[in-house]
């Protein structure tokens, strides 16, 4: 329970009617969804069709014109919320990583906790050396991200979203900038997070490791919410002509 | 003869456009443009400073009949050097540092006022860096010279303002407003990216640009930085007009105190030409093999 009178069993993040343009293009068209806590949702549609952006708005990266985001019961878009505090909740992994270039593997992990919630030294470093080895990555916490692979990069960028404890993970297309090989072991990585009860939101193309992870898929298409259900009914059974022809496309 | 490439039976050939190698009519504006040219000039410009140097006694001496040898004029020319160097030279370089030193200062703060997310701070903050980049350096220098004051009386206590100190002032002006805009598009040049990583992560705009947008790109000022020094090293000659007792007022002193004879004008005035040359140029190959490792790193 927090100070909004939030309980577990209601939505950790919720949208409601969401609308946001770009100027005069309308990118997001009156979006609604649910999260539970420990809940694993896949978000997936053809490029262009606003899914970076939706993911976007729950940490307020984007604002939104119309409509409602909570998380943990807080209004996102509410212009009295102290942004810091959500952002503290909400970890984000990117496409393209965006480690700091000029900060080792361990001191990418470590200065989130440092400078933002102002941790012990001894306990973050600690923390963080934990972090790295969880996502497998002993015997790099000294290089710098020049030096990684796409893939170890990626994982220190979620080691380092991991280390400020968020409530909520969002991940955007973050295989898609990925050899095919390495691929692999950040999905394994965020398998790991979610079987460990870890709330995801996760935009993705990899429909195989939908299908096996996801609670519940979402489809979107030009900034609607097209169809959505479980992973079986959803690539089986699914209703939309729009979603049969971008599964067939993909699969 | 078109290059034949493997796996193509055909010689390539394109008609695309954008596979042609390009050739640019004009070259773009280089933020170290000055330290390329200084770096790219050929070791005998020097010697050619020399042998004019050499060459010109003799032509002036059969002019005015005076019969004066070159080794007259060298000879005079040696007497004077330490003078020149230890008196007027280290004094250039005293100006130019201090002026590096106060326009470095405001032109960092100038710059970050160009980003500031208050529309009026960045507002004027660019107003004041174009004002001051694009206006003479000499009439800089005029406007300082003649508003400030030759003393300040703090509280009774009255302290002198040199006027070489006016002139590091006058001076630092053209800098500051250049090391603002080496600032500003240091900053510019870091991807958004990474401040919306940082953003993600609760970190402070403050935060933000002091631990990580900043450390990504001090490196990208120096080369840059370093083009401003050479520049305005080259400049600092313009404050003799104002009587400031640096190296050329002092040539001028040196030959007045020779009688003015004129065969010395060109052995003299080749000398500071060749120190300018010889303190600038180790800066100026400095500064472009530097930018050459920066651009490789990042
Ligand atoms: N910052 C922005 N400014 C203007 N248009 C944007 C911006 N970000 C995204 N868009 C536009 O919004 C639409 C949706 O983009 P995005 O959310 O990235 O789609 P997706 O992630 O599904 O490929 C695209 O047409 C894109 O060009
Ligand atoms: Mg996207």
């Amino acid at each position: 329970m927090n100070g909004n009178g939030w309980t577990p069993d209601r939505p950790i993040v919720s949208l409601k009617d969401v609308h946001k343009s770009f100027g005069s293009l309308q990118v997001l068209k009156g979006i609604s969804l649910d999260v539970m806590k420990g809940e694993v949702v896949c978000i997936i549609g053809p490029s262009g069709s606003g899914k970076s952006t939706l993911i976007r708005c729950i940490n307020a990266l984007n604002d939104i014109q119309q409509g409602s985001i909570t998380v943990e019961g807080q209004e996102v878009h509410d212009p009295k919320l102290d942004k810091l505090a959500l952002r503290k909740k909400v970890g984000m992994v990117f496409q393209q990583y965006n480690l700091f270039p000029h900060k080792t593997a361990l001191q990418n992990v470590m200065m989130a906790p440092l400078l933002v919630l102002k941790r012990n030294r001894e306990e973050v470093e600690r923390r963080a050396r934990a972090l790295l080895a969880k996502v497998r990555l002993q015997g790099k916490e000294d290089s710098y991200p020049g030096e990684l692979s796409g893939g170890q990069q990626q994982r220190v960028a979620i080691a380092r979203s991991l280390a400020m404890n968020p409530g909520v993970m969002l991940f955007d297309e973050v295989t898609a900038a990925l050899d095919p090989e390495t691929v692999k072991e950040v999905l394994v990585t965020i398998k790991e997070l979610a079987g460990e009860g870890m709330t995801c939101i996760l935009v993705t193309h990899e429909m195989g490791f939908a299908r096996e992870l996801a609670d519940r898929i979402y489809f979107t298409d030009k900034g609607v919410i097209v169809e959505h259900g479980p992973p079986a009914t959803f690539f089986d059974r699914a209703k939309d002509p729009r979603t049969r022809e971008f599964l067939s496309q993909i699969l | 003869m078109p290059k034949a490439i493997p796996g193509l039976t055909a010689a390539a050939r394109t008609d695309l456009p954008v596979l042609h190698s390009h050739k640019a009519l004009y070259a773009a504006a280089s933020p170290i443009g000055f330290s390329r040219w200084l770096a790219g000039l050929p070791l005998w410009f020097p010697l050619m400073l020399a042998a004019a140097a050499a060459v010109w006694p003799l032509t002036a001496g059969a002019q005015s009949g005076s019969g004066e040898s070159i080794a007259g004029a060298f000879e005079t020319l040696l007497r004077w050097i330490p003078f020149l160097l230890f008196d007027g030279f280290t004094f250039t370089v005293l100006i130019g540092a201090a002026t590096m030193l106060v326009g470095t200062l405001l032109g960092v703060f100038l710059g970050l006022g160009q980003i500031s997310i208050h529309p009026a701070i960045a507002k004027l903050s660019y107003f004041l860096t174009q004002i001051f980049r694009n206006s003479p350096w000499l009439v800089l220098l005029f406007i300082v010279m003649l508003s400030f004051p030759f003393e300040l009386n703090i509280g009774g206590l009255i302290i002198p303002v040199p006027d070489w100190i006016k002139a590091v002032i006058g001076l630092s002006l053209p800098i500051m407003a250049n090391i603002s805009e080496i600032v500003r598009g240091a900053v510019n040049s870091v991807p958004s990216a990474q401040w919306e990583a940082a953003e993600s992560l609760a970190f402070t705009r403050q935060q933000t640009l002091w631990r990580i947008v900043l450390p990504q790109c001090i490196k990208r000022m120096i080369p840059p930085w370093m083009n401003w020094y050479a520049i305005l090293t080259m400049a600092t000659p313009i404050v003799s007009i104002l009587g400031v007792e640096e190296v050329l007022n002092l040539t001028r002193q040196a030959i007045e105190a020779e009688n003015n004879r004129p065969v010395l004008l060109i052995p003299f005035y080749s000398f500071v030409l060749l120190i300018f040359f010889l303190y600038c140029y180790p800066i100026a190959r400095w500064t472009v093999r530097l930018e050459r490792r920066f651009a490789v790193k990042l």
